[in-house]
């Protein structure tokens, strides 16, 4: 088996882990855990199909590296915006779950201000 | 492929929202507003300009960055749906940020606040995202759009920082999230085997095998995620009801088009003979069942704003029945044709009602304090305009002469009977008439007289009100800017008995739904009558409203939207390949 499908069912497998946490687990710092491995197994599997299109004297073609770079800069800001969420909610409320509250009563249903 | 001299216009479309939110952000605390101003006064002039460039010219707009072509170079591409898109999208933003004066401007001598400021920002981020959106060339620059539009769209929603919007904010990001990565892994193995992410070329590489098939699926119900198409919308209620007005009003009728665009790009541009008619009726009847099921659920909402988000999941469906509408009779791949303007034409019509009806359901919520809608007795009498661009808003959407929804509703109907799928007709009419059935129930209920004047908390601004009367008349007279020349056939007399009976019908349709299932009765006086003296027609109106709500709070958890996820690409998938 050569290296690049070696790497290729490494990313499948990280995708699948990430599918499965992204999906189960319930603590939204787990989730986004899970997205990132996630996110990991798909550039991966694009470093695997680099690795596939070398030619030319290249070691890998240059494209997908270029735009996994990208896509790790755009998963890392993701990851940001996610945990500053998640301190933010804390903050407001004391923990963290995306389980919803009861539904607001009827008289507390004011808007404030 | 060759760049095109007015190409220029489409940098500008992208860099002259980005460029005015650089500045606010510099400039800082007040200031931010008046940038977004001129920054909107600009944009919608880039975008009436590239409208005209791209209407004289006949072909699509083409930008090759850094001069390199495909497939080592980036290109943006502008065609008719791209323009025109820019163009209500720029329409839209600009009644928006009319709208939000009232809610968002810092007095002077005023202490600046956060609030306000990033609205602005964001809302010109939304703006620049989505021109990226609809002008990228390649399918990763795309994946770039779409996550600058979530990242732009889900700080809009948790605005006023209570604890509940921030819960429905993080629901809504990491629901996105797997959204975008689903499509992103889709991307990668359609450059894995074709070498290329370029729209045009890969139209002409790709052959229907199982790799294509896989792509397709993953990206499509990827996007489905980001749309929030039934059953994948778990993160839209709260969403959009927690966020302030004019948030509501850029997420529900923008940012949701922003993920349907590229629903249509792949589709209709990508891979337009390798989709088959199983899996275009697999997203239609997605789209069907959407109608259904957020219209009855929207019927039994006590919240104005909840009312209205679960009605932009029942219009989301709207907004894919065109797909198997759209497929050619002879060759059996998809085409720009009839069915493509008609769902074109009915997401432009809802963007705007859409986001009228939220700016109403704002206006009210300011003015009286709280949205319950059976304690909005005497709402008509004290903000007559409001109201105004309430029901006109609800009427567009309903599909009524000369609206948008009107055309594009006659457009499918045409496709559907060219193509003899007599079935998707049911399904338009019975959406009108779920359409009808909310707002009827909502306007039963401010139109109602109290005795003594409504209590109002606050005044709104007249701009607001006028803001949202604007969007909406825009919605309904939609018709009269048809695109291109409309075939003889299609509207004989919009006036004629048969076409009024048809609208009269639907009203009267959804007048009947809203007596069934709205969960107070209509024409109950006092609160809280009797249930037990209800008739059993009501009673199994109302058994089956709660059982549609209890449904939709089942689907609405993240186990069962995870296994819906992969249902659907499975589905996808297999019906693809289907021969």
């Amino acid at each position: 088996m050569s290296v690049a499908s070696l790497f290729g069912l490494c990313a499948a497998g990280l995708v699948g882990v990430g599918l499965y946490g992204l999906i189960v687990l319930s603590h939204p710092l787990r989730k986004i855990i899970s997205f990132n491995v996630m996110g990991s197994g798909v550039f991966v599997l694009f470093g695997a199909v680099a690795r596939r299109g070398a030619a030319a004297g290249f070691g890998a073609d240059p494209v997908p590296q270029a735009l996994l770079i990208t896509g790790i800069v755009v998963a890392f800001s993701a990851t940001a915006l996610a945990v500053a969420l998640v301190v933010r909610l804390i903050e407001a409320t004391g923990s963290a779950t995306l389980a919803s509250e009861a539904p607001p009563r009827a008289d507390l249903d004011v808007r404030r201000d | 492929m060759t760049a095109t001299p007015d190409g220029l216009l489409l940098v500008l479309a992208v860099l002259v929202p980005f460029l005015g939110m650089l500045f606010g952000l510099v400039l800082g605390g007040r200031h931010a507003e008046r940038v977004a101003q001129l920054t909107l006064v600009l944009g919608l002039g880039v975008a009436l300009a590239t409208a005209g460039a791209q209407q004289r010219s006949g072909n699509p707009l083409v930008y090759l960055l850094g001069g390199w072509a495909p497939p080592l170079g980036i290109a943006l591409r502008a065609d008719g749906l791209s323009v025109v898109m820019m163009l209500a999208v720029a329409v839209i933003i600009f009644g928006i940020g009319v709208y939000a004066h009232g809610d968002y401007s810092t007095a002077p001598g005023a202490p600046e606040a956060r609030a306000p400021f990033t609205f602005w920002l964001l809302l010109l981020a939304v703006w620049g995202s989505l021109n990226l959106v609809f002008v990228g060339g390649d399918l990763f620059t795309l994946y770039v759009a779409l996550e600058l539009l979530t990242f732009a769209a889900v700080p809009l929603v948790c605005l006023d920082g209570r604890g509940e919007t921030l819960r429905a904010a993080l629901r809504y990001l990491l629901f996105a999230l797997s959204g975008s990565v689903l499509y992103l892994l889709g991307a990668v193995l359609l450059y894995g085997a074709y070498g290329t992410l370029d729209i045009t070329l890969l139209a002409g590489h790709l052959r229907p095998e199982p790799l294509a098939w896989t792509a397709a699926a993953l990206m499509t119900v990827g996007l489905l995620a980001k749309t929030a198409l039934f059953p994948l919308h778990i993160w839209l209620p709260p969403a959009h009801a927690g966020a302030p007005a004019a948030a509501s009003a850029v997420l529900s009728a923008l940012v949701i088009k922003g993920s349907w665009f590229l629903v249509v790009r792949v589709w209709f541009d990508v891979m337009p003979n390798v989709v088959t008619l199983p899996a275009a009726q697999l997203l239609a009847g997605m789209g069907a069942t959407a109608i259904v099921a957020g219209s009855v659920v929207a019927l039994r909402q006590e919240r104005l704003k909840l009312l209205v988000a679960y009605s932009t999941i029942a219009q989301i469906g709207y907004l894919f029945l065109m797909f198997p509408l759209a497929f050619d009779a002879g060759g059996g791949g998809l085409v720009h044709g009839a069915a493509l303007t008609g769902g074109l034409l009915q997401a432009l019509s809802h963007a705007t009602a859409k986001a009228g009806m939220f700016m109403a359901a704002g206006l009210v919520y300011a003015a009286v304090g709280h949205d319950r809608i059976v304690d909005l007795a005497g709402v008509a009498r004290a903000m007559p305009v409001t109201v105004l661009a309430f029901g006109v808003s609800g009427l567009a959407l309903m599909g009524v002469v000369p609206s948008g929804a009107y055309l594009a509703k006659k457009l499918l109907l045409d496709a559907a009977a060219d193509s003899g799928q007599w079935w998707w007709t049911v399904v338009l009419q019975v959406g009108a008439a779920f359409t009808a059935g909310y707002v009827v129930l909502v306007l039963v209920h401010v139109l109602r007289r109290r005795p003594e004047p409504v209590p109002l908390v606050a005044r709104v601004s007249r701009l607001g009100e006028f803001a949202a009367l604007g969007l909406a008349v825009c919605s309904l007279a939609l018709a009269f800017s048809a695109l291109g020349p409309l075939p003889d056939t299609l509207i004989t007399n919009p006036l004629a008995p048969a076409e009024l009976g048809t609208t009269l019908l639907v009203c009267l349709g959804g007048a009947l739904l809203a007596m069934g299932l709205a969960r107070r009765s209509l024409f109950a006086s006092a609160p809280g009558g009797n249930a037990a003296r209800e008739r059993p027609l009501r009673r199994a109106a109302v058994a089956a409203g709660v059982a549609f709500e209890q449904g939709d709070a089942l689907v609405r958890r993240w186990p069962a939207a995870g296994i819906m996820l992969l249902t659907l690409a499975a589905l996808f998938a297999w019906l693809l390949a289907a021969p």
